[in-house]
């Protein structure tokens, strides 16, 4: 296959699985829905892989476009519906389809009881193809595109089980959230549109540098253009990979099936920020306001999802802050300018996130839908493959591994990649001092709130054996809750993923941050002469340590506290602090309070007050009153004299143009 | 060819009296002759608008199908179309088969009348964007008040009588003033040819006045704020396929309107008015969206966020610039295409259940996923979603806007994250959720016709917003002429 043809077969293939289990689901039946999507996903992952190869490897064109045809077309306002491949894309190609494969094989199992098989598929697939549609757009048109075309398929996976009412409000939030990211996306983009005559990629990069210290006018006052360019594209993001102030969706995004917590909101559409900030690093480069907001937002979200990942009791809840922490931490990496330790973190997080996602939801299997860590406990007995899966994705996402030796799991390359490339923009900057810091906190109670998830689940007494029959009187009647390992179509996927958080890091370290990444990325990823921070080499040993010490703090602490002292957790459950943190810092409360109390109450206002009141009442209905007593006292209108009525005003219009053009004709 | 297109719906007016005088006595054989030979009619306007737009050479500027003849008393009858009214002649012509198979079942009163006002109402409004003349547009412009007074009036719902008065009261305050104005254009000019005014230069002084009395009339018909008040009444009492036409259609003569006159025969004004516009327009994108988010009948909810959405439309005109103009268009164009179908959607469950309270509904998608599906794609229209139609139009005029001045356009970006807030919560407390009210169920999902009303709809919808070409290329030289006349008139 030609690498044109390839590439439109493994972006085209997701789309047309979509269509089919979507529109003719109901009459090919289940079973053939299923086969359909997951085969071309399959597919798919297959032609990714090779194209992957392909094109690192040097055998295919380095960068090529597949242009398809036209979309809008506008004066300079051109874009296309086309296929960027670069070294950036063919990365996202192959984390994308892969785990949507392994979600397609694993909701087989997952999915087996539900009664609509074929429109979760379909649902899957779709998104699917708008991410590769965001992964490849050549211009801002298609990227938006695929930008809002997976906030779609999020909300309708989110709200899969439309019966939920919880589900419902969580589908909405995430579409309204993001929803606001894309308002501060769409003016960046009209921004970079005015300040470039162009909405491509291509056309516009070149002309960054000229541009650099150009000052544009926005909101009244003067900013760098850049810098505004690239702070407003970054809200879009905030929104999208669900940062600080624009997280209060992820969570509740929960709701959803747990197969689409993986796919979507860990390994791929929440990534999509973090690939958007490395795409325009051209952009980026030259804006180091903008860089700054990135790094701190990044940091702070980093602390602040780890802190609220402490005391929350829903596994998949736990996983969620957790996801919300990790993509801080890319982003500070993308912030200090590591912007290829930011796609490596985002590549190997795929593989422990998605695992830990699946994982997780073999717990919920086996546990007949209880997602309570209060009500689990010692089950690694019950469920070995699963908790050793669980085990491999915990000691990754801890980021385990041996500094100077350079030997360890997926996240230990990347994530101390971040925290090493922090350290090194420290000394000019502060805002990478503040990451640097933030970032080693972070990773200690990312540590604690992992290990509390593995040893509250697998590991001390059973809390279900006894107590379920009580917690769920309605769910027991046919058999007592006894936890069985998930069946053989949910624990391959696993295991895949297993391997990619092991071996995934230590394989591609070299390629995506070492001193010959040039040849990885091949000018994909820009980065300014002066910009040193990924070869900043070893760091000093204190740094280099700093990681593992409060790793292994953070894990001795949950062990201490879930495992050698069971119940002190519970007891710990008490106080103001963790009352803060298991309710989010408040987030949601405030939220609710200002902004949709404040929409529902300025909505009555302008309806009752002032559309009502107001404008009806001085305006037309004082008139209007008038007529309508006159209709009503003639009260012809539902009688056969309403014709008579038509033709009296035909009459009078005519009549009053006669009288004009008699006035004004001659 | 536009005079045929026209005056076509006025033979079918004459085919469905003449066969009421042969049908025989059964009520039914009359009512079933006036429903088919309405929609014949109305698709075979529809046939030949489709040739008209095929014939209709892009790349040429100007007027193209003129037609011109004496008429009496020095009047002259004269007939065009550019690319900005072209496209209007197609919606009205697409709208009008839909709307008469729409109302197939839902109309069993007084139909042969219902059928006749529909076919008037047609040649009417096709006639507003064909007319080249100040006096034939005018005379469509306000004969069209007629028949949708009636079909509100006569077929509306319980309070339909304030509603056809307060629409009638609204529309006609504007138009006696534009009267006037076009009276005393007349009178200056010497003519009432609407390409030989278009050249006419009129002193700036003149052109304030002018403009403010056409802004009367296009203000109240789009609707812009504060005189939209009419239109959620309308609305709520009009029959669905009245809702559709309003919608749809009545409410682009407003906007079409600014791009025939104001822009082009009163540059100078529409530049020094243009904060005035701006500033209608923003607040009528964040306040008729936080009503809409309010409202409690489904009907009240899509009016009010077709007056958001008609805000985009006077941003991007005003815009001055070809971005905004063509996204304004297209926008019109998307509006008629996905309002027009969101009010149908309400029929389909207002014929069944015959109420429009959202709080009524909930759990739809239970019995009638079909529907479901077909609501949700125009839900996601009415958002703005990529991929349809709606989102090219707010991107466009949106971006064109920005260029004019940001803060307009910072503020009326805000309504993309409102239509989201009040749009899917109409559709959650619709469609989602337990099949809570009993009554419910045993409501039946789309059957066939309503279902091949819809199918041209979606995919109008989601052709022109995956090949907006479509469209661009139709409006392309039209709007550059339009906006470089007016940057050469004033100077910008």
């Amino acid at each position: 296959m030609t690498p044109q043809l390839t590439v439109v077969a493994l972006v085209l293939a997701p789309l047309l699985g979509a269509a089919i289990a979507g529109l003719f689901g109901w009459k090919i039946g289940d079973r053939a829905s299923m086969s359909v999507t997951t085969g071309l996903l399959t597919l798919s992952c297959v032609l990714g892989w090779m194209t992957f190869g392909r094109v690192i490897g040097g055998h295919w064109p380095s960068a090529y476009l597949v242009r398809l045809a036209p979309f809008i077309d506008v004066g300079n306002f051109q874009s296309d519906w086309s296929i960027r491949v670069d070294s950036l894309s063919v990365v996202m190609m192959v984390v994308v389809t892969t785990v949507s494969a392994l979600v397609h094989v694993y909701s087989w199992g997952y999915m087996a009881e539900d009664e609509h098989k074929p429109r979760f598929f379909a649902y899957l697939s779709l998104f699917t193809f708008f991410m590769l549609a965001l992964v490849t757009a050549a211009d801002f048109m298609q990227l938006f595109f695929g930008w809002e075309g997976v906030g779609l398929a999020s909300y309708l996976l989110i709200g899969f089980w439309y019966k939920r009412p919880s589900a419902n409000s969580a589908a909405i939030k995430a579409f309204v959230v993001n929803r606001i990211g894309d308002f501060g996306f769409a003016l960046g983009i009209m921004t970079v549109f005015w300040a470039f005559g162009t909405i491509r990629f291509a056309e516009i990069f070149p002309q960054v540098a000229a541009h650099a210290d150009l000052s544009w006018t926005f909101a009244g006052r003067p900013w760098r253009l850049l810098d505004l360019a690239c702070v407003l594209l970054f809200i879009g993001a905030m929104g999208k990979s669900a940062q600080f102030f624009l997280h209060t969706w992820l969570p509740d995004a929960m709701e959803g099936p747990t197969p689409v917590s993986a796919l979507i909101h860990a390994a791929t559409m929440v990534t999509a920020g973090v690939y958007m900030v490395c795409l325009f690093s051209p952009m980026y480069e030259y804006a180091p306001t903008a860089k700054a907001v990135v790094t701190v937002i990044g940091a702070v979200t980093a602390l602040f999802a780890a802190t609220v990942g402490l005391a929350q009791n829903d596994i998949k809840r736990v996983i969620a802050y957790s996801t919300c922490s990790q993509l801080g931490y890319m982003f500070f990496g993308a912030g200090v300018g590591a912007y290829s330790a930011s796609m490596f973190h985002l590549f190997t997080h795929a593989f422990f996130k998605a695992l830990l996602f699946l994982g997780a939801g073999a717990v919920i299997t086996a546990m007949h839908h209880e997602q309570d860590m209060r009500a689990m406990g010692g089950l690694w007995k019950r469920i070995p493959i699963t908790y050793a899966m669980m085990l491999a994705g915990t000691l990754s996402i801890t980021g385990v591994g041996l500094p100077y030796l350079d030997i360890g799991l997926s996240g230990f390359y990347s994530k101390d990649s971040l925290i090493n490339a922090a350290f090194a923009a420290a000394p000019s900057s502060g805002t990478a001092a503040f990451a640097f810091v933030v970032g080693v906190i972070a990773a200690g109670l990312t540590s604690f709130y992992s290990w509390r998830l593995v040893f509250m689940t697998f590991h001390g007494h059973p809390k279900w054996d006894a107590a379920h029959g009580a917690h769920d009187p309605g769910h027991g009647d046919d058999h007592a809750l006894e936890p069985h390992e998930a069946p053989w179509v949910m624990l391959v996927p696993l295991i895949v993923l297993a391997v990619g958080a092991v071996f995934a890091g230590g394989v591609f370290a070299e390629s995506f941050i070492g001193p010959e990444r040039a040849t990885f990325w091949r000018g994909a990823i820009f980065q300014a002469a002066a910009n040193h921070v990924l070869d900043a080499g070893q760091p000093p040993a204190w740094v280099a340590f700093a990681p593992l010490t409060v790793t292994a703090i953070g894990f001795v602490a949950a062990w201490w506290v879930y495992v050698r002292r069971e119940g002190l957790g519970a007891r710990l459950a008490k106080g103001p602090i963790w009352a803060f943190l298991y309710n989010k810092w408040y987030f949601d409360e405030i939220y609710q309070a200002i902004f949709v109390r404040g929409a529902e109450a300025l909505g009555d206002l302008f309806w009752k007050g002032g559309d009502q009141r107001l404008i009806d009442g001085l305006g037309p209905d004082g008139v209007s009153s008038l007529s309508y007593a006159i209709g009503r006292a003639t009260g012809r209108l539902q009688t056969g004299y309403v014709y008579h009525y038509a033709f009296v005003m035909l009459l009078g219009v005519a009549g009053l143009l006669s009288f004009a053009l008699w006035a004004f004709a001659r | 060819m536009l005079s045929l297109i026209t005056f076509l719906p006025l033979l079918g007016v004459a085919a469905i009296l003449i066969t009421r005088q042969f049908a025989g006595p059964l009520q039914e054989d009359r009512d079933g002759a006036a429903r088919m030979i309405a929609l014949v009619t109305t698709i075979g306007v529809l046939v030949l608008s489709v040739i008209l737009v095929v014939r209709f050479n892009p790349a040429q500027g100007g007027f193209q199908f003129t037609e011109e003849a004496g008429w009496f008393a020095g009047l002259h009858y004269r007939m065009g179309v550019d690319g900005i009214s072209v496209l209007f002649v197609l919606l009205t012509a697409f709208l009008m088969p839909l709307c008469i198979a729409a109302s197939w079942r839902s109309i069993t009163n007084r139909v042969v009348e219902y059928m006749i006002a529909f076919l008037v109402l047609e040649t009417l409004v096709i006639g507003v964007f064909c007319a080249l003349d100040l006096i034939v547009f005018y005379l469509f412009f306000e004969g069209q008040l007629i028949p949708m007074f009636l079909i509100i009036g006569i077929w509306g719902g319980a309070n339909r009588v304030y509603a056809a008065f307060k629409f009638f009261l609204y529309t006609l305050l504007g138009s006696v003033l534009m009267l006037a104005a076009i009276l005393a254009m007349i009178g200056m000019a010497h003519t009432s040819s609407i390409p030989a005014l278009m050249t006419y230069h009129f002193s700036p002084a003149v052109q304030t006045w002018l403009w403010l009395a056409f802004f009367a009339s296009f203000a109240v018909k789009l609707p812009m704020w504060p005189v939209h008040t009419w239109l959620p009444d309308a609305h709520v009492e009009a029959p669905t396929a009245g809702s559709v036409i309003l919608a749809g259609i009545l409410l682009k003569m407003g906007g079409y309107g600014f791009l025939r006159f104001s822009l082009p025969m009163f540059p100078n004004a529409s530049v020094a008015f243009t904060p005035l516009v701006f500033a209608l327009s923003v607040i009528a994108i964040v306040y008729t969206s936080l009503v809409a988010f309010r409202q409690t009948d489904m009907k009240k909810l899509i009016a009010y966020s077709s007056v958001a959405h008609m805000g985009f439309v006077t941003l991007g005109i005003f815009s001055g610039n070809l971005l905004g103009v063509q996204g304004a268009l297209f926008q019109m164009l998307s509006h008629g295409v996905i309002s027009g179908a969101l009010f149908l959607c309400v029929g389909v469950v207002y014929d069944r259940m015959h109420t429009r309270e959202i709080a009524f509904y909930g759990g739809v998608v239970n019995r009638m996923p079909l529907y479901a599906a077909v609501f949700m794609l125009f839900t996601m229209g009415n958002v703005g979603l990529p991929g349809t139609s709606g989102f090219v139009g707010e991107i466009t005029s949106l971006t064109g806007v920005y260029a004019a001045n940001t803060w307009p356009a910072i503020l009326a970006t805000t309504g993309v994250i409102l239509s989201a807030v009040y749009a899917l919560t109409l559709y959650r407390n619709v469609i989602f959720g337990e099949l809570a009210n009993p009554k419910l169920a045993a409501i039946t999902d789309l059957e066939r016709r309503e279902a091949l009303i819809f199918a041209p709809l979606m995919i109008a919808t989601l052709a022109i917003g995956l090949q907006p070409a479509l469209v661009f290329h139709i409006t392309g030289v039209s709007a550059e002429q339009l906006v470089s006349a007016y940057h050469a008139a004033t100077g910008r």
